[in-house]
């Protein structure tokens, strides 16, 4: 993302919308300006805040006085009254911090928006987290600290040499030059983006040590590291994770719940099934 | 919607917050779901959601490109629910967000009758999650469990901060701009319902809760503590 200097009137609210604090008011040139290494394109700043047209050279006219004057200016906080915010061509490797950072640009290794993922999600659909099972998401970079392919890097091989195998259906494992090792491609290890989720399951009598694994790892990070644990329930609606987790010492208050209304298209619906049946 | 797993929070200040998403299975589903994905979304419009969105598109609070100065005194913060079930043209993540457990039993028990073979999950304190699922008849099929944060947490934003920018897991609310308008409802120079507009806008899914965010501003400016 770029700001251009010819519209910017240094009204300063696009600094506090940027979840990376990347963007800054240049004292000399007196236009907000943007850290490209910090930016992530997120696109927070450009989709988020509404913008008007107003004429620059005014609006810092009107700002000057104000200033002198020492007035309180109060404007809306989320308008860039000259649209001065504007997207900039990317390309590869800086490509890949819009991919996993704006949430409304789907994944092109998954087709899913946000961070790509359908974990247990779709699970009613596709059964990949089976009842011995605990599906993990380990996101990096969440909330709004960001994170490095670098330090994501760090935690894959890890995880790869206790033997995990990362799903395929997954942005971070599509970018791995080899998923046997945990090894991500080495030119983006030192892209920044706003967060991204390694995804993978393991057998419920594994999650002490992954979770023992994870924890210690993480330790080493310089971001934030949120992790998610996921389990096919019975027919009753329980599972045998949440036993495991808090024997752990880990607390779980929220949580995704599939209902299980979902299935593939070809297949018929229990009401259809009852009414063959009857029929 | 993992950008919803991770909102931080007690269990009085999630006790009424529910999103209930639906989203099609790539290879499996996906085809024929965009009329299925705008039926989700206009009978959760029938159930008074607080929010609703597309993954693609946005929620009912959207930004304007072109905006009149008098913006500045007069701001329409009308919902547009028809925007967000109109906008829907591709396969993707669509939500309704509830402040309340009857909203989402009645939008369950006719979802249930729909039966548009979509999954639907509803992210929500685990307990609360259950309970829905047992109101309706139905056994839980899978949950993922949030185990909240690991490594340089210091880096993190206060309890408020952090309430308010987790309730867009996507990361479009800074901790700054959370901040900012905590202080802005502080000075008296914004409401609170003011604030939670302007965090709407930011949140391009539609999953944020402006009740729940309304509560947390109050409560940081001390009325309710």
């Amino acid at each position: 993302m770029v700001i251009d200097p010819k519209k910017c009137v240094a009204c300063g609210n696009c600094v506090a919308v940027c979840p990376m604090g990347a963007i800054y008011i240049d004292p000399v040139k007196n236009r907000a300006t943007v850290n490209q290494d910090e930016c992530v394109e997120c696109y927070a700043c450009f989709r988020g805040m509404s913008t008007e047209h107003l004429n620059p050279g005014v609006v810092r006219t009107i700002r000057k006085l104000g200033k002198w004057f020492r007035w309180r200016f109060d404007p809306e906080p989320d308008v860039c009254p000259t649209a001065a915010i504007t997207e900039q061509e990317l390309v590869w490797p800086r490509i890949v911090r819009r991919a996993f950072s704006d949430p409304v640009v789907p994944h092109e290794s998954t087709g899913v928006h946000g961070r790509g993922t359908e974990e247990v999600k779709t699970n009613d659909v596709t059964n990949r987290v089976g009842p011995d099972d605990a599906g993990f998401t380990v996101e990096f970079g969440r909330p709004t600290i960001g994170v490095r392919f670098r330090q994501i890097q760090e935690m894959t091989r890890a995880l790869a040499a206790m033997g995990v195998e990362f799903e395929k259906r997954n942005p971070v494992t599509s970018l791995m030059a080899d998923t046997a090792t945990g090894k991500i491609r080495e030119d983006i290890l030192n892209e920044k983006i706003l967060s991204a989720i390694v995804e993978f399951k393991t057998s419920l009598p594994n999650v002490p040590a992954i979770l023992q694994k994870v924890k210690e790892v993480a330790a080493r990070l310089d971001t934030v590291v949120a992790v998610g644990a996921a389990a096919r329930c019975d027919a009753e609606g329980e599972n045998g994770l949440e036993e495991i987790l808090a024997r752990e010492g880990f607390s779980f208050i929220r949580g995704k719940t599939n209902l299980g209304l979902g299935r593939a298209s070809a297949e018929q619906s229990p009401q259809q099934v009852a009414h063959a049946s009857a029929g | 919607m993992t950008n919803t797993l991770h909102r931080y929070g007690n269990e009085k200040n999630l006790h009424d917050d529910f999103i209930v998403f639906a989203i099609p299975c790539r290879g499996h589903n996906d085809q024929d779901s965009v009329p299925k994905l705008k039926r989700f979304l206009l009978i959760a419009s029938k159930h008074n959601p607080v929010n609703l969105g597309d993954g693609s598109h946005g929620g009912i609070y959207r930004p304007s490109k072109a905006l009149n100065p008098t913006a500045h005194w007069s701001r329409d913060s009308t919902p547009d629910f028809e925007t967000v079930i109109e906008g829907v043209t591709n396969p993707t993540t669509v939500a309704a967000v509830f402040d309340n457990k009857e909203a989402v039993d009645m939008f369950v028990a006719e979802l249930q009758k729909e039966d548009l073979g979509l999954s639907i999950n509803i992210s929500a304190l685990v307990d609360r999650a259950e309970e829905c699922c047992q109101d309706a008849g139905i056994a839980r099929h899978s949950v993922e469990y949030s185990l909240g944060f690991m490594g340089r947490t210091e880096r993190l934003a206060d309890r408020h901060v952090l309430e308010l920018s987790t309730m867009c897991g996507h990361g479009m609310i800074s901790f700054t701009f959370a901040r900012k308008m905590i202080d802005w409802v502080k000075e008296g120079r914004r409401t609170p319902e003011q604030a939670c507009n302007y965090f709407s806008r930011f949140c391009s899914c539609g999953i944020f809760n402006p009740t729940r965010a309304k509560q947390i501003l109050e409560e940081a400016r001390g009325r309710n503590s």
